[in-house]
C-alpha cells in the first residue's frame, strides 16, 4: 500500500526528470549537427550525391544533350580492350607516379638533412628551397617550363657552353614526360618541410649512444634517422602518390598530352574525354577505375606499413 | 681550419643548388625585361642588354579588348569570397568535430577523412552536369559556392587538430559564466584560433588564386577568366603575340603569391610542418 503510493508519487517526477535529460541530449544533438550542418550539406550535394550519380553515369551514354541511355558495363569493357590510348595514358601515369614520388621523397630527406644542421642561413636557404613548390602549380610556371626546355631555351644554352647541343625536350617523344618530371620533383618543399619537423622529433641521445658505439654517419642514418622517420615517410609516400596519380595542369598546359600521347595523363584524357568529346559516361568510369587504383594503392601502402613503419607508442612495431 | 673548410663547402654547396633551383624563376623575370629578340638568342644570360618596360604595359594590354586589370580582378574576387567562405564553414564545422558530443559523430568524422583522399576526378563529371542545369556555368558560383558548405576537408581537419589542443578548461569557465555552444565558439575558440586561422587563409589563398581547372571548366567567357586563364589564353600559340609581354604576365601573376609568402613565410612553414605530421 505504502509502496503503492510512493512510486505513485515518485513516478511522475521520474517521467519528468527524464524527459528533461532527453530534452537536453535532443538540444545538443541539434547543437553539434547545427555546427557540422555546413559540412553535411555539401558532403551530401557536392560529394556523395555526385557520387552516386558518377556511379550510375558510367553505365551509360550521356552527351549532355540527349538523356543517358543504359549500356551496361560497355563503357569498361571498351576501355580495357579497345581503346589503346585509354591504356598508354595508365602506362604514361604509372611510369609517372612511381619514378617522380621516390625520387622527390629522396630529395627532399636529403635536402631537408643538409638543412636540420644548427647553421647560420639554414633559415633563408629554406625559403628559398621552397619557393618553387609556393608557385609549382600555376599556370606561369607551366609556360616558363616550356619555354626554359625549348630548342632555344636556357637549359640547351648551358648544355651548349658545354659543348652538347640539345634537342626540343618537350617535344621529343623520349624526352617529354622527364620535363614533367623534374618539374614535380622541382617541387618537392611540402615533403622536405614535413622531414625537417620529423628530423626534429628525433631525441638526440640516440645519435650520442651510437656515437659512444663508434657508430659512423652511414650507420646512424639506416639504423636511426630513416627508422624514426618512418611514419613521416609513410604519410609522404600517401600524399604525394595520390596527387601524383591526379596530375593534370603540367601536362595539359606544357604538353597537351604529347608527343605521340607519350605525357596523356590519366587526369587529362579524362578531362579530353568529358570536356572535348562530352563522353561524360565513358569520362565518370575511368573516373571509378581511378579512384580503384588509387584505394588498391593506398591500400596496399597502408597494409604493408606495419612491417616497417616503426610506432614508438606501440614499442617498435 | 678543417671545419672552417668544411663550413665554407657546406655554403657553397648549398648556395649553389639553390640559385640552380630559382634559375627558371630568375630567368622568366630577366626574360621579361629583355627586348624580344634577345630572350631566346641569349637565353643562358640573366642580364638583359637593355631593361624593356614596355613589355610589362603592353602585356598588361591583354588582347582581344579585355586586359590583364580585368583578369586579375576577376581572380581576386574569386580569391577573397572563397577565404572568407573557407574560413567561416571550414571553423564552425571544426568546432563541431573538436568539441562537440552528437550521434554519428565519429562515423561522419571518418567521412570527413575519406573525403581528404578522395580523387576530385570521381566528382568532376556529375558535379559539372548539375552547375550546368543550375544555369551557374560562366558564372563564378560554382568556384565560390562550395567553400561555403564546407569545401575543403584539409582545412577542417587543419583546424579540428588545432581546437583539440585548446585547453576544455576555458570552454568549460565560460559555461559556467552563462555562454552557450556559440558564444563559446565566438568568443573564446575563435580569438585563440588566430594563428590556425591565418594559416588556413594564406593556403587558401594560394590553391584559388592558382586553380586552373575549375576556371578552365566554368568559364568560357573571356570576361569572367582568371589570371590562371588569361595567361593560358596568351600563351595558347593561335593567339599568340609577344614572348616578352607573356614573361611580364607570368612574372605579374606569381607576385601576389611571392608577397604573401614573404610576409607569412612562418605561418606557411608552420603549417605544413604541423599537419603533416599529425595526419
Amino acid at each position: 500500500m505504502n509502496q503503492k503510493v510512493l512510486s505513485k508519487v515518485s513516478n511522475p517526477i521520474n517521467r519528468s526528470r527524464s524527459s528533461i535529460h532527453l530534452k537536453k541530449k535532443a538540444v545538443r544533438e541539434l547543437i553539434g549537427i547545427s555546427f557540422i550542418s555546413p559540412w553535411l550539406l555539401g558532403f551530401l550535394c557536392f560529394t556523395i550525391g555526385p557520387m552516386i550519380a558518377s556511379i550510375y553515369l558510367s553505365f551509360t551514354n550521356y552527351d549532355m544533350l540527349s538523356s543517358p541511355n543504359w549500356v551496361g558495363f560497355k563503357n569498361y569493357v571498351h576501355m580495357f580492350t579497345s581503346d589503346s590510348r585509354f591504356v598508354t595514358s595508365l602506362e604514361v601515369t604509372f611510369l609517372f607516379v612511381i619514378v617522380s614520388v621516390p625520387l622527390k621523397l629522396i630529395f627532399a630527406l636529403l635536402i631537408a638533412m643538409l638543412f636540420n644542421a644548427n647553421r647560420r642561413g639554414v633559415g633563408i636557404y629554406r625559403t628559398i628551397y621552397y619557393i618553387p613548390s609556393i608557385i609549382g602549380g600555376s599556370v606561369a610556371v607551366s609556360v616558363m617550363w616550356k619555354q626554359l626546355f625549348g630548342l632555344h631555351g636556357a637549359v640547351n644554352s648551358g648544355l651548349a657552353l658545354l659543348g652538347i647541343s640539345g634537342v626540343d625536350w618537350v617535344t621529343n617523344p623520349s624526352s617529354a614526360l622527364w620535363t614533367l618530371i623534374v618539374l614535380v620533383i622541382w617541387q618537392f618543399g611540402s615533403p622536405m618541410l614535413i622531414f625537417m619537423a620529423g628530423l626534429k622529433q628525433i631525441p638526440n641521445e640516440l645519435y650520442e649512444a651510437a656515437a659512444v658505439d663508434g657508430a659512423r654517419p652511414i650507420a646512424k642514418f639506416f639504423k636511426i634517422t630513416l627508422p624514426m622517420l618512418t611514419p613521416v615517410i609513410f604519410f609522404n609516400l600517401v600524399m604525394q602518390m595520390i596527387g601524383g596519380f591526379m596530375s593534370f595542369t603540367q601536362s595539359f598546359l606544357i604538353t597537351g598530352g604529347g608527343p605521340l600521347d607519350r605525357t596523356l595523363f590519366y587526369a587529362l584524357y579524362l578531362y579530353q574525354n568529358a570536356f572535348t568529346n562530352f563522353q561524360m559516361g565513358y569520362a565518370s568510369a575511368m573516373a571509378w577505375i581511378l579512384l580503384l587504383i588509387v584505394a588498391l594503392f593506398t591500400a596496399i601502402i597502408f597494409k604493408s606499413s606495419s612491417s616497417w613503419v616503426y610506432y614508438e607508442s606501440e614499442g617498435g612495431r | 681550419m678543417t671545419l672552417s673548410i668544411r663550413r665554407f663547402a657546406y655554403h657553397a654547396f648549398v648556395i649553389a643548388f639553390g640559385v640552380l633551383m630559382i634559375y627558371p624563376i630568375l630567368w622568366t623575370i630577366s626574360s621579361s625585361l629583355k627586348p624580344e629578340n634577345e630572350i631566346f638568342t641569349h637565353a643562358g644570360s640573366l642580364l638583359p642588354s637593355t631593361f624593356e618596360w614596355l613589355n610589362y604595359v603592353q602585356g598588361w594590354a591583354g588582347f582581344g579588348g579585355t586586359n590583364f586589370g580585368v583578369f586579375f580582378s576577376n581572380s581576386a574576387i574569386i580569391t577573397v569570397i572563397v577565404v572568407i567562405g573557407t574560413l567561416l564553414s571550414s571553423s564552425l564545422v571544426a568546432y563541431g568535430f573538436a568539441r562537440l558530443q552528437f550521434w554519428t559523430r565519429s562515423f561522419l568524422f571518418t567521412c570527413l577523412m575519406i573525403t581528404m583522399m578522395l580523387p576530385s576526378q570521381v566528382t568532376l563529371v556529375p558535379q559539372y552536369i548539375l552547375f550546368h542545369n543550375l544555369g551557374w556555368v560562366n558564372t563564378f558560383l560554382p568556384l565560390t559556392v562550395p567553400h561555403f558548405i564546407g569545401g575543403s576537408p584539409f582545412f577542417i581537419f587543419l583546424l579540428i587538430q588545432f581546437f583539440r589542443g585548446i585547453p576544455r578548461e576555458l570552454d568549460e569557465a565560460a559555461f559556467i559564466d552563462g555562454c552557450n555552444a556559440y558564444s563559446i565558439f565566438g568568443r573564446v575558440i575563435l580569438p585563440l584560433a588566430k594563428p590556425a586561422l591565418v594559416t588556413v587563409a594564406i593556403f587558401c589563398f594560394l590553391w584559388t588564386w592558382d586553380d586552373f581547372l575549375g576556371p578552365l571548366i566554368y568559364l568560357n567567357n573571356p570576361k569572367l577568366f582568371t589570371v590562371s586563364l588569361g595567361l593560358r589564353m596568351f600563351s595558347d600559340p593561335n593567339s599568340f603575340s609577344h614572348w616578352g609581354y607573356m614573361f611580364a604576365m607570368s612574372i605579374l601573376s606569381l607576385l601576389p603569391e611571392f608577397i604573401v609568402f614573404l610576409v607569412f613565410q612562418r605561418n606557411i612553414v608552420e603549417g605544413i610542418a604541423t599537419t603533416g605530421l599529425k595526419g
